[in-house]
């Protein structure tokens, strides 16, 4: 189990080195440079050559990325150019709320999304199996941002059920712990702020498990419906097993497969729907900091910022092989 | 006693009877499937329409696009937004423009930005995938480090989350529908890169590609003639499909403000990200122009389905 | 009264929108206690489906099943699901093809042969453990204790196979009915699994119904035959005298076709020609006439029926045919059709040879 981490971590580091270094010279390609940003208007070419050179943006590029390594192997990301501020340290400000919202995203495409999709076969062509199918196909062709836009103006501005956006609502009484809203306030017996902020993670979480939701559908209900076919089935029911033991220890037990390696590809690429999200709720995650520092040209943010995705890459995969290997014995690692 | 002939005749006739079609080649099957599957139909039928609307569309607009001719209407009335009504079927926007010659115009915009990526993601993506898996699957020890090579970029680029790769590009080469066209084709390339290679490594381990090489072709035809054709099914599905992320991701751009900032050339994916703030107010100058990218998106994604099933061999009886 | 009687068993399938398929069309055929019955033809003939549909295997939507089986009474076609779902593996088991995809991958041979223990014996815990290691052991799984935690994939094809007989025989079922269950193995282990089978049988005094293929199973294992042609059985006789006068052409054809190793050199094989695809309707006419080297116009006045072959038949030998083939087959023996499944050395059963009554051969046969 260790060894696999590890072994996992150490076949990261050609990749990574590989990707750091086309992304070092990938975005000290952007025009303008942090300079500029930082200037805005104002700036005049002296002004940007002096900040270069406290900057130390002046010297050649492998200089400088020889300088990122050494930093990064005492487990130092820099400052950020904009802000000043440890790399590190606006990161654990902003990825909580991005994990939370990524989080119930997640937790609603995989309680709402393999019940559905199983359903839909068992009852392949019922008005469920139907439904569950079109509404899959409509899922994955609705813009998250509109969708974003609709819930938000049904069920905050005009039904008024739920906050319209933000993380918590102001003023009330939060104490930060771990920068887990729901959580903290667990920690602290806050419980009022707890349940506030997941009353905010509620809209966000559904407008982004959209997409997730309608591929876990799908591939549930496919996965289902090929294991339904499948001679080890016919062989349960030969036996005259009770229907739940064939349908739980035969059937579902066998679908689930897919389905986890598809979560775990969903994942990953729930960070772009991110994005989207926190934009339309002012939800203040990671996602909109990384457009600002695209356009602001932040260098040690962003290379901070590809270093981490790449880890919780590794993680998601990892975490898909373990569950993997819980439930199919032939690829166990020994 | 009957003579031979008449014997023959009449079992002809009888086993005719019961003839049943027999399956023809690969694709020809897939094509009558396709042919006879409801999913394509409706898919083919949007996509038409889509089509048609984008060639035509500029002719058959009411008004001009761009003319704000309703623009005293729409600012006297401060915080109205004039709805659909006879004149304007689907009212007008913010700026007292003709929504529904806004979309006709826009379907144009919507379908080259749709098009142009998609294509510029197979093109980059086939090659990338198509020499990996040629190299590796024929090219020996040197072709497996190519392989490798090709793989590892392929993974940094999966590894990037898509959307930011595609504001980063966008970032470097300035707001432009050119920029639009390039980021999203380029989000593209690591899924077809990887879709034809692994297609064709489960090819190249097939008993016939085995077969002609015993028989002593040449590689280079073993992969063009034979491996490379025979692969290419999942990766026309994937286009297809990738045609609706396309355009949905195109949208996505223009939210996050790169969109195409020419307002001569009105475009789906701007109109609704520009419909935004007035979504409380005004909510069908967004529910216009996401209809279009839902329905056509949907188009490409039924057909996209539809191909694949119809080229599933598990589903072939 | 048999254990089973199967009568005019139809099955049809409905077509994708296209016309409706029918896969067995009228299958009659009765198997006794204890007694081993074959069902023969190449692959489409239906003897497949008709397993599955004697089992209830069958899909529940897009099959239509007509016809009776009396099992003991009652008709197999027409009980509830839940009904059937309590004689399916108390009363009737069933043995697949493939034993690997028909045992479930991630789920350990313990498990799955002790949740049969514990539906229909109430056996729980270490009581079904014990049981289940008893079985694997009757069934010769070597070690049978370490097996029950292991997988499929960590098991041998022919284990596999001995593992899914353990589970077909956990409840001692009355019939057993063996779905081609030689076919997916190397030929070292078929013998095996068929020698395995026949002692399972004898000592449980199970009948079994044994769908294949092969003639040297059958020559084996069988008491009686069927053979099975498009959905219909064409001819149905004891072992002895469907090998030693076989009448309907098709059966005819079969026997003739076994390559022989004391044919003279040069000598051409005898194939059945035309495949399955060569068919007629059954209600045109004999459905192997455009195959058949008897073939007349007679053959496409209707339906052939099925009936004895003439007056002094063999008692229960019924052929299909209105042009029955009336030369016995000159020299096939046993013995020689049997060396490619079972050991069985019996001597030659020469035409005219005084026929065995059914129950009795398989007891001679049982000495190794």
């Amino acid at each position: 189990m260790l060894r696999l981490v590890v072994r996992r971590l150490l076949q990261l580091i050609p990749t990574l080195f590989g990707l750091t270094v086309l992304l070092f010279i990938w975005i000290h390609r952007l025009p303008g440079g942090p300079a500029w940003a930082l200037l805005g208007e104002r700036g005049n070419e002296a002004a940007r050559r002096q900040i270069e050179e406290q900057l130390g943006l002046d010297e050649p590029l492998w200089v400088q990325y020889g300088r990122w390594l050494r930093r990064l192997l005492q487990l130092d990301l820099g400052n950020s150019i904009k802000t000043g501020q440890p790399v590190w340290e606006e990161f654990t400000l902003r990825f909580p709320a991005t994990v939370e919202l990524g989080l119930t995203a997640l937790v609603f495409a995989v309680v709402i999304g393999i019940p559905l999709g199983y359903f839909a076969a068992r009852r392949r062509g019922s008005w469920l199996d139907v439904t569950a199918v079109s509404g899959s196909l409509v899922g994955i062709c609705v813009p998250v941002f509109f969708l974003a836009m609709i819930l938000r103006s049904i069920f905050a501005v005009n039904l008024g059920w739920l906050p319209s956006g933000g993380r918590l609502t102001t003023g009330i009484d939060a104490t930060d712990v771990t920068g887990f809203a729901v959580l903290d306030g667990l920690l602290t017996g806050e419980f009022d702020a707890s349940w506030d902020a997941v009353q905010h993670l509620i809209l966000p979480g559904l407008a982004l498990a959209s997409i997730p939701l309608a591929v876990v559908v799908r591939i549930t209900r496919a996965s289902v419906l090929e294991v339904l076919s499948e001679d080890y089935v016919r062989t349960a029911e030969s036996k005259g097993l009770r229907k739940s033991v064939v349908r739980g220890r035969h059937v579902l037990r066998n679908a689930l497969l897919p389905v986890v390696t598809t979560v775990g590809l969903v994942t990953g690429s729930l960070l772009s729907g991110a994005v989207l999200t926190e934009s339309a709720f002012s939800f203040g995650g990671i996602g909109s900091f990384i457009r600002q520092a695209i356009s602001d040209r932040d260098y040690p943010v962003l290379m901070g910022f590809i270093l981490f995705i790449a880890l919780v890459y590794v993680l998601i995969n990892l975490l898909v092989d373990l569950t993997y290997g819980l439930i199919d014995p032939r690829v166990r690692v020994n | 006693m009957a003579t031979k002939t008449e014997k023959i005749d009449r079992l002809a006739e009888l086993t005719a009877r019961r003839e049943t079609v027999t399956g023809g080649s690969l694709w020809v099957e897939a094509f009558r499937r396709l042919r006879s599957s409801k999913m394509a139909l409706i898919g083919v039928a949007i996509m038409a329409l889509f089509v048609v609307i984008a060639l035509i569309g500029p002719w058959i607009a009411p008004h001009n696009p761009t003319a704000q001719i309703w623009r005293d209407e729409v600012f006297t009335n401060r915080g109205e937004f004039v709805g659909p009504r006879g004149e304007n079927w689907l009212g007008l926007d913010h700026l007292g423009r003709d929504q529904l010659s806004r979309m006709l115009v826009g379907a144009r915009q919507t379908l080259l930005v749709g098009v142009v990526s998609t294509v510029l993601g197979f093109a980059l993506g086939a090659l990338i995938g198509g020499v990996s898996g040629a190299a590796l699957a024929f090219g020996g020890r040197a072709g497996q480090r190519l392989d490798t090579v090709l793989m590892r970029f392929i993974d940094m680029m999966l590894a990037m989350p898509s959307l930011l790769l595609a504001v980063s590009i966008a970032a470097v080469m300035g707001q432009s529908l050119t920029t639009v066209m390039i980021a999203v084709g380029v989000v593209q390339v690591p899924i077809f890169a990887r879709l034809l290679r692994g297609s064709m490594l489960a090819q190249a381990n097939a008993d016939y590609v085995l077969a002609a090489r015993a028989l002593g072709v040449r590689r280079r035809r073993v992969v063009l003639g034979h491996v490379l054709p025979n692969s290419l099914g999942p990766v026309i599905v994937q286009s297809t499909l990738a045609l609706a992320t396309a355009i949905i991701e195109a949208a996505a751009l223009s939210y996050l403000g790169l969109g195409n900032p020419d307002a001569a050339q009105p475009e789906w994916g701007v109109m609704l990200a520009q419909a935004e703030r007035f979504f409380d107010e005004a909510p069908f100058m967004a529910i216009c122009p996401a209809l279009g990218i839902i329905v056509t998106a949907l188009g490409f994604t039924l057909l996209g389905e539809a191909m694949r099933e119809a080229l599933d061999p598990k589903l072939r009886s | 009264m048999p254990l089973l009687s199967v009568d005019e068993l139809k099955v049809t399938f409905a077509g994708h929108g296209r016309r409706a398929t029918t896969a067995v069309s009228g299958v009659s055929f009765d198997v006794d206690e204890g007694q081993v019955v074959g069902l023969v033809g190449e692959s489409g003939c239906g003897k497949s489906v008709t397993s599955l549909a004697l089992m209830g295997l069958l899909p529940a939507k897009g099959v239509r099943v007509e016809g009776r089986a009396d099992y003991r009474g009652t008709d197999l076609l027409s009980l509830s699901p839940s009904r059937l779902r309590d004689l399916r593996g108390t009363q009737l088991a069933m043995i697949f093809q493939d034993p690997l995809s028909s045992l479930n991958p991630v789920v350990p041979i313990g498990v799955q042969v002790t949740e049969i223990l514990s539906r229909h014996r109430g056996l729980r815990g270490q009581a079904a453990r014990d049981e289940a290691a008893t079985l694997l052991d009757r069934v010769g799984i070597p070690d049978p204790r370490r097996r029950l935690k292991e997988y499929p994939h960590q098991l041998s094809g022919g284990m596999r196979q001995r593992a899914l007989i353990a589970m077909a025989v956990a409840c001692a079922p009355r019939l057993l009915i063996a779905d081609e269950p030689t076919t997916a193995l190397d030929v070292t282990i078929q013998a095996q699994i068929l020698e395995l089978l026949k002692e399972l049988v004898d000592q449980q005094g199970t009948a079994l119904l044994m769908i294949t293929h092969d003639l040297g199973v059958v020559a084996g294992l069988c008491d009686e035959v069927n053979v099975l042609y498009a959905g219909k059985v064409v001819e149905s006789a004891d072992r002895r005298t469907l090998f030693a006068e076989p009448a309907h052409p098709y059966a005819h054809g079969l026997l003739n076709s076994i390559p022989r190793l004391d044919a003279p050199r040069g000598q051409p094989l005898n194939p059945v020609r035309g495949s399955i695809n060569d068919q007629i309707a059954w209600a045109d006419g004999c459905a192997f006439a455009p195959r058949c080297d008897f073939y007349t116009l007679d053959c496409l006045q209707g339906t052939p029926e099925l009936g004895p072959l003439n007056a002094d038949a063999v008692a229960g030998h019924q052929v299909r045919c209105v042009n029955p083939v009336r030369e016995p087959l000159a020299v096939t023996t046993l013995a020689e059709v049997g060396a490619g499944g079972d050991p069985p050395a019996e001597a030659a059963a020469p035409k005219g040879a005084p026929k065995t009554a059914p129950k009795a051969a398989p007891k001679e046969e049982t000495s190794e």
